[in-house]
């Protein structure tokens, strides 16, 4: 399979869109937990209950009833390889539970893999909205549509004091979950996220890596959520989100201008030193791919690196983790074939990025 | 105590790490041990699942699926048959009705987590029924209430005030004496 065609069936569909503020916003995410009435949680539920729900969710429901023109697709875990299972946990379509440890575990999902629906996780349903750059409104307006429409077709397990009644009393009341993905290379450098951290925690927010374990956040990569479900209301756990991400945001924006003005040529070596080692490397470990890939979109939003896209973060993010790159190469991979087969991808990428260049007539302005 | 790695800070974490049977105590400030990338649990992000965690996990979750109760002091949830000593291991309730047949041990819980708030106050789906509509509940007592005074059955007006008072309790905050 040709490298083009891989990222074009790889790379979701809504990923390709730019979204508001997405040099630092890649994505926004909103998440409803659901239960249904009468039946036990996943945790509890005997199986032919849960195969029930799963046949009843994939096969009974019409799922093109919730837009004609986005309809949604149903796959069971059953009849994925644990492979094609971790891809989906790569692109954050699904959890690790559910790709490994579910019974009767299955996924609705719309064609642009915006819109997920997850069956038989901790709780019976997941619906997710992903959207490029900083869209929470819109992504709770996506979420609370397909949640009408569910609600339609199911009778949720609901309680008028503690609202939605979910498996794990840490989702109870909204059972949401509102996210955002940003990247804050800037504010790593300079050492001010560490400090800014206790602030975001104190009005109930969380922050954490994306990729990478313990405390460290593999390119620079953060998610920021809200940990609180009960006792707001969903505008109001998205509009606070929303206030301290604005602030992020802007510190972020400050940090990245102070760094050009007080060390451009220093950034500018480290950029590219960073493109280079990605443009030519034949070995390129995941935690060292993650940094200079860091590096290079900083390097492009500060206009500082002409005629690689910006999407080249998230995109390669995505692409060089493991169960991609055994799809790529269509076979099982040993760590160290992993580390060679990232290298080839990068530099394939890359090299592409400079021939659309081209192509597309004489360099960059 | 003083950091040991850059002698300015206080330290505030100190461990012991055992590397190939050797054992080395550290003291270190939060800064340094971030720099030095030893890993910290909650160091990184102080979430609330951590938090949950450390209240209800006892040691490691032995399996995901709990089995059928066994005698237990506490009663197990009737719909699901879920214990609290179970709920506390895999940190998930069995079904909707152990919240009800939890209620007195949960809410402690569910009010440090969710930062003191009690009630949902968000979305609902159209189809709601009011389960436990608490006000009417109350209305409806106090009127048996009075029917008992006027008949003079004090003893009988007694009990329905408590019932009164106990749904009065189940509904504010400052009712901290079950944890």
């Amino acid at each position: 399979m040709s490298l083009k065609k891989f990222i074009a069936e790889a790379v979701s569909p809504w990923m390709k869109q730019k979204g508001p503020a997405s040099d630092i916003v890649l994505s926004s995410r909103i998440r409803f937990a659901r239960n249904l009435e009468g039946y036990p949680f996943p945790v509890t539920a005997p199986e032919e209950s849960a195969q029930t729900l799963m046949n009843y969710t994939t096969a009974e429901i019409d799922l093109s009833s919730f837009q004609a023109e986005r309809p949604l697709h149903a796959v069971t875990m059953d009849r994925l390889s644990s492979n094609e299972r971790r891809i989906l946990v790569e692109k954050h379509l699904i959890s690790p539970y559910l790709a490994d440890k579910s019974t009767h575990g299955a996924l609705l999902l719309s064609g642009d893999e915006s819109i997920s629906i997850m069956i038989n996780e901790e709780d019976h349903l997941r619906l997710q909205c992903l959207l490029p750059g900083f869209q929470l409104k819109e992504g709770l307006e996506t979420a609370n549509k397909v949640d009408d429409w569910l609600e339609g077709k199911v009778t949720y397990a609901y309680d008028e004091e503690l609202g939605y009644l979910t498996s794990c009393p840490t989702n109870v009341g909204t059972g949401m979950r509102a996210s955002v993905m940003m990247h804050l290379p800037a504010l790593v450098m300079t050492q001010q996220l560490n400090r800014m951290m206790p602030a975001v925690n104190q009005v109930g927010l969380a922050v954490r890596g994306i990729y990478g374990e313990g405390s460290e956040a593999l390119g620079n990569l953060f998610q920021i959520s809200n940990q609180v479900t009960l006792g707001k209301s969903e505008q109001d756990i998205v509009d606070e989100l929303e206030g301290v991400v604005d602030q992020l945001l802007q510190q972020e924006r400050k940090a990245r201008e102070h760094l050009l003005n007080t060390s451009r040529l220093q950034l500018e070596d480290r950029m590219y030193r960073s493109y280079g080692q990605l443009r030519f490397s034949r070995i390129m470990e995941s935690k060292e791919s993650a940094q200079r890939l860091s590096d290079v979109r900083f390097a492009i939003d500060a206009g500082l690196l002409q005629g690689v896209s910006g999407d080249i973060l998230n995109e390669l993010m995505v692409l060089t983790q493991p169960a991609m790159l055994q799809q790529y190469a269509g076979a099982a991979l040993s760590p160290g074939e992993r580390d060679e087969r990232r290298a080839s991808l990068i530099r394939e990428r890359l090299k592409l990025e400079e021939q659309g260049d081209e192509l597309s007539g004489g360099g960059s302005e | 105590m003083l950091c040991q790695q850059c002698q300015k800070r206080q330290a505030t974490l100190h461990f012991t790490k055992i590397v190939n049977n050797e054992k080395t105590e550290m003291s270190l400030c939060d800064q340094c041990a971030k720099e030095r990338g030893d890993h910290v649990p909650g160091a990184n992000s102080y979430s609330i699942h951590e938090l949950l965690s450390g209240l209800l996990h006892s040691d490691s979750p032995t399996s995901q699926t709990a089995a059928p109760a066994r005698k237990s002091r506490h009663p197990a949830c009737q719909s699901c048959g879920m214990t609290y000593e179970q709920f506390r291991k895999v940190g998930k309730l069995g079904c909707a009705r152990c919240y009800e047949t939890f209620e007195a041990r949960l809410k402690p819980v569910l009010s440090r987590v969710h930062s003191g708030y009690h009630m949902h106050t968000g979305k609902s789906p159209k189809h709601a029924v009011p389960r436990r509509n608490v006000q009417q509940e109350i209305e409806q007592l106090q009127a048996e209430m009075q029917e008992h005074i006027v008949n003079e059955e004090f003893e009988k007006a007694a009990e329905v005030r408590d019932r009164i008072r106990a749904l009065h309790s189940r509904d504010s905050l400052d009712e901290t004496g079950d944890a």
